[in-house]
C-alpha cells in the first residue's frame, strides 16, 4: 500500500489536462443547465419579483387544465415524431449504408448526395418543401399529375392528421445521412475474412447480412437509436420554421420544443412565463436523461461489441 | 470506443438541452449595461480623461429603435429618420427591426439582457402595459407633444387606472376587403355591402371559375384577425359588444359570435384550393398576380398591394348582416412607440419621441406608409386614394378595436392564441362555430371574472 502511493504519487498532470474541458463545460453547459433547473422551482410575479414555489410548476405542468393538456399533447406528438425516424429514417439508413458498402463506382458521389441535406440550415429545409408541397405552385402535385397520381395530393402540411407526418417525414429526408454514415463506417471495419468464411459456408448475401453483419453492428444500431431519441426530443426549429410558434394546425404539430418556446418566449398576445418555460425544458432535461440511461443499462451493457 | 460513444451521446444531449434553455435562465439578472454605454461611444474621441466628461451635448448620440415592422426599414432609412436628423443632427438614429412573428420574444429577452435599443415600438395594450410595470419602459406623462393625443388613442398605451401614459401612439390600421376590381368589371359585380350581396358575388365569381376569396390558414392569425375581427364587429356591435365582453354581459357564446365564425365556415367552399396549407404570403402573391377576386384583410396592405398590383385594386368595409345596418370597423390602435427606462440616452430620446408625438411626423409617416393612419390631432391630408377611402369609413361607420386585445388576453390559456386556434379549425372544417364559442368561452371563465 505504502509503496504503491510512493510509486504513483497523486496525478497532478491529469488534473491540468482536464481542467481546459471542465472549465468551458461547467462554464456553458453545467452551470446553465442546473441554474435551468433551479428556475423551474421560482416562481416571478408582475413584479418581477423571483419567489421560492417548490413543485407547483411540476404540479401545474401535469394538473392544471392549460398545461397538463399541451404538456401530454406534445409529449404524444414528439413520440409520433419519434417513431417516424426509427421506422422510416433508420431503417433507410441501413439500407443505404449496405448498398454503399457493397461497392460500386460511384458511391462515394452517392454518400455526398445523400448527406449534403444534413449539413444544410433547417431554414433552407422547411423553405424548400414548403415550395415543393404548396398547394397553389408546389411542383409536388404536378410530379404526382404526371405519373398519374395527382388525386392523391393534399395539402399535407395544412391538416391537422397528417402535418405532423410530413414534417417528421421532411426531418427523415434532411437527417437520413447520419445513421447512413455511421451503418456505413460500422459496415466497412467489417474485417473480409468472416464474410468469406460465411461465403465459404455457402450463406447467402441476406444470410451474411443478418447472421453475420447486423450483429456486429449491433453497439452502432444503439447509438443511432439513441442519437435520433436526443435528437427528437429537442427538435424545435423545423416546426418553428414551417409551422411558428404556434405549431398549427390546432396545435397537431406542436412538440416539446415550440410547448417549451411558447411558454418560455410568450406569443403575440401570450406574455412568457419563465418559470414555467424551465419546468418544461426540465422536463424534456428528464425525458431525454431517461432515454439515455436505460440505453447505457438496458441495451449498451447487453449487446456484446466485438474486438475485431 | 461504446463507453466513450455513450459520454459522446450524454454530452449531445446536455448541449442540446442547455441551447434550448440557456437564453434567458437568468431572469434576476436585470443589469442593463447603462453604465457602460457612454464610455464607449465617447472612448475613440477621448484623448485626455477631462475632456470625457465635458460636452456631451454636442456629442453625436445613437438611439436604437426595436419594431417588429421589417417591411418598412427602407421607410424609417430613407425618408423618416433622415428627416428627423436634419433638425437633431447631434442624434443619429438606427432602425433595427425584428421578424414580427418573432419580436415580443426577442424583445424580452433583450430587455431583461440589457441589451435592448433605446426606442421601442410598443405592441398595443398588455404586452406594453406588462414591460412598463416590469419597469423597462420609462412613463411619458410630461412629454411635449403628449396633448396632441386624445383618450381613444392613447388607451392602447395607458395603465389600468389611467395614470401612466408609456408609448407615443403612432399609428392604427383599418380591416376591410380589398377586390381585384378588373375581375369585379368583367362580371359585373358590385361591390357588395351586405352578406347576402357578398355570399352572392362568391357564388358568382366561383361560378366562373375564379378564386373568389383569396386566404390560407396555415399561419392561423389570418383567420382571426382578417377572418373573425373584420368582419365580427358588425355581428357584435363594435364596442358595445367589446366592452360587453369585459364587464361581463356578453359571453363568446352569444349568437353574434356564433354568427360570426358560421360565416367563416361558410368562406371555406370559396378559398383557394389546398387553403389549409396556404401561407399568408402566398395569399398575398397570388392576390396581387391576379389570380383571385377578393383579399380579406387591412390597410396595412395597401403599401405592397399598389407596387405589386398590376390590375385596379378597390376596397369595400365588411359586409353588415342587412341592408341598413348600422356598420361597424375595426379600426385597430397597432403601434406606439416608447422609451426603454435602461437608455444611456434618456433626453435624445425623449427629443425622438416628442418629434414622433409632432404633426411633422404624422404627415410624414401617414404618407411613407399608407394605410398607417395617424392617431394623433394633427389634421393630415393623404395622398393616396385608397388610404383615403379606407379613412373615409371612419365617417361612415361607428370604429372598434380587436375583442381579444384589452384586458382578456391576459390569463391562461391565451384567448388570442386561442382565437387564431379555433377560428383556423372553423375554417378548415375540423371545429363547428358552436364548438369554437363554447371552447373559447370555456377557456375565458377558467381565469376571467368580469
Amino acid at each position: 500500500m505504502r509503496i504503491s502511493k510512493r510509486r504513483f504519487p497523486f496525478p497532478v498532470h491529469i488534473l491540468v489536462f482536464l481542467a481546459p474541458a471542465v472549465l468551458l463545460y461547467s462554464l456553458f453547459m453545467v452551470i446553465p443547465l442546473v441554474n435551468s433547473l433551479r428556475l423551474s422551482f421560482f416562481e416571478i410575479n408582475n413584479q418581477n419579483q423571483v419567489s421560492f414555489a417548490g413543485l407547483q410548476n411540476y404540479v401545474k405542468l401535469f394538473t392544471d387544465s392549460n398545461f397538463a393538456p399541451s404538456f401530454w399533447r406534445a409529449l404524444r406528438n414528439n413520440f409520433v415524431f419519434f417513431a417516424v425516424h426509427m421506422l422510416v429514417q433508420n431503417p433507410i439508413g441501413l439500407l443505404l449504408a449496405a448498398l454503399l458498402a457493397a461497392g460500386g463506382r460511384i458511391r462515394n458521389f452517392f454518400r455526398t448526395i445523400i448527406f449534403m441535406p444534413t449539413v444544410l440550415s433547417v431554414v433552407i429545409i422547411g423553405f424548400i418543401w414548403q415550395l415543393i408541397l404548396n398547394p397553389l405552385w408546389g411542383v409536388a402535385e404536378s410530379m404526382l399529375e404526371a405519373v398519374g397520381l395527382g388525386a392523391w395530393f393534399g395539402p399535407w402540411l395544412g391538416k391537422p392528421e397528417t402535418a405532423l407526418v410530413t414534417v417528421a417525414l421532411i426531418s427523415v429526408w434532411q437527417f437520413v445521412g447520419i445513421p447512413m454514415i455511421l451503418f456505413y463506417a460500422a459496415l466497412i471495419g467489417i474485417p473480409e475474412e468472416l464474410t468469406e468464411a460465411a461465403r465459404v459456408d455457402g450463406a447467402t448475401g441476406w444470410e451474411i447480412f443478418w447472421h453475420v453483419k447486423f450483429p456486429l453492428i449491433l453497439p452502432t444500431v444503439g447509438i443511432v437509436s439513441v442519437l435520433t431519441f436526443v435528437g427528437n426530443f429537442n427538435a424545435f426549429d423545423l416546426i418553428y420554421t414551417m409551422k411558428g410558434a404556434n405549431a398549427g394546425p390546432d396545435f397537431s404539430t406542436d412538440i416539446m420544443g415550440t410547448l417549451f418556446y411558447r411558454t418560455f418566449f410568450g406569443q403575440q398576445l401570450q406574455l412568457g412565463n419563465p418559470t414555467m418555460g424551465a419546468t418544461v425544458a426540465a422536463m424534456m432535461f428528464l425525458i431525454i436523461l431517461t432515454g439515455v440511461l436505460l440505453y447505457m443499462f438496458l441495451w449498451a451493457r447487453r449487446v456484446q461489441s466485438y474486438e475485431l | 470506443m461504446r463507453k466513450s460513444f455513450t459520454l459522446i451521446s450524454l454530452l449531445i444531449a446536455l448541449s442540446l438541452i442547455l441551447t434550448a434553455c440557456g437564453g434567458g435562465a437568468t431572469p434576476a439578472a436585470t443589469e442593463p449595461p447603462a453604465a457602460e454605454a457612454p464610455a464607449a461611444t465617447e472612448a475613440p474621441a477621448a484623448t485626455e480623461a477631462p475632456a470625457e466628461t465635458e460636452a456631451p451635448a454636442a456629442e453625436e448620440v445613437t438611439l436604437t429603435i426595436e419594431s417588429w415592422r421589417n417591411d418598412d426599414l427602407a421607410i424609417w432609412t430613407d425618408s423618416i429618420i433622415p428627416a428627423f436628423e436634419a433638425q437633431y443632427p447631434n442624434i443619429h438614429v438606427v432602425f433595427a427591426p425584428t421578424a414580427p412573428a418573432e419580436y415580443n420574444g426577442v424583445l424580452n429577452t433583450k430587455l431583461e439582457g440589457g441589451t435592448a435599443g433605446d426606442l421601442i415600438t410598443c405592441r398595443p395594450f398588455d404586452a406594453s402595459l406588462q414591460l412598463f410595470q416590469q419597469g423597462y419602459l420609462a412613463s411619458l406623462n410630461d412629454l411635449p407633444g403628449m396633448e396632441n393625443f386624445g383618450d381613444v388613442a392613447k388607451s392602447a398605451w395607458i395603465t389600468d387606472d389611467g395614470a401612466d401614459v408609456f408609448c407615443v401612439p403612432m399609428a392604427s390600421v383599418i380591416h376591410g376587403f380589398f377586390y381585384n376590381k378588373d375581375i369585379f368589371d368583367k362580371y359585373g359585380i358590385a361591390e357588395p355591402t351586405t352578406r347576402e350581396e357578398f355570399f352572392a358575388a362568391l357564388q358568382t365569381l366561383k361560378d366562373n371559375g375564379e378564386t373568389p376569396l383569396v386566404m390560407g390558414t396555415s399561419d392561423q392569425w389570418e383567420a382571426a384577425t382578417m377572418g373573425f375581427q373584420n368582419i365580427g364587429p358588425n355581428y357584435w356591435k363594435g364596442e358595445e359588444g367589446r366592452l360587453a365582453l369585459i364587464d361581463g354581459t356578453g359571453k363568446y357564446t352569444d349568437e353574434a359570435y356564433i354568427k360570426t365564425w358560421q360565416d367563416l365556415a361558410d368562406w371555406q367552399p370559396f378559398l383557394p384550393e389546398g387553403y389549409e396549407a396556404v401561407k399568408y404570403p402566398d395569399a398575398q402573391s397570388l392576390f396581387t398576380l391576379g389570380k383571385g377576386a377578393i383579399y380579406p384583410t387591412g390597410s396595412w396592405e395597401i403599401g405592397l398591394f399598389e407596387k405589386d398590383a398590376a390590375f385596379t385594386l378597390g376596397i369595400f368595409p365588411p359586409y353588415v348582416e342587412n341592408a341598413g345596418d348600422t356598420c361597424y370597423i375595426s379600426d385597430h390602435t397597432d403601434i406606439a412607440i416608447g422609451m426603454n427606462a435602461a437608455t444611456a440616452h434618456p433626453e435624445e430620446a425623449r427629443t425622438f419621441l416628442s418629434w414622433v408625438a409632432s404633426d411633422e411626423f404624422a404627415k410624414l409617416y401617414a404618407n411613407a406608409l399608407p394605410g398607417f393612419f395617424p392617431l394623433s390631432n394633427a389634421q393630415v391630408t393623404l395622398d393616396d386614394e385608397i388610404a383615403n377611402e379606407f379613412l373615409s369609413w371612419r365617417q361612415t361607420c361607428e370604429s372598434t378595436i380587436r375583442n381579444s386585445y384589452q384586458i382578456l388576453s391576459r390569463g391562461e390559456p391565451n384567448l388570442e392564441n386561442e382565437l387564431w386556434r379555433v377560428s383556423a379549425a372553423v375554417m378548415n372544417g375540423s371545429l363547428e362555430p358552436e364548438q369554437a364559442s363554447q371552447e373559447i368561452q370555456a377557456g375565458l371563465d377558467q381565469w376571467y371574472k368580469p
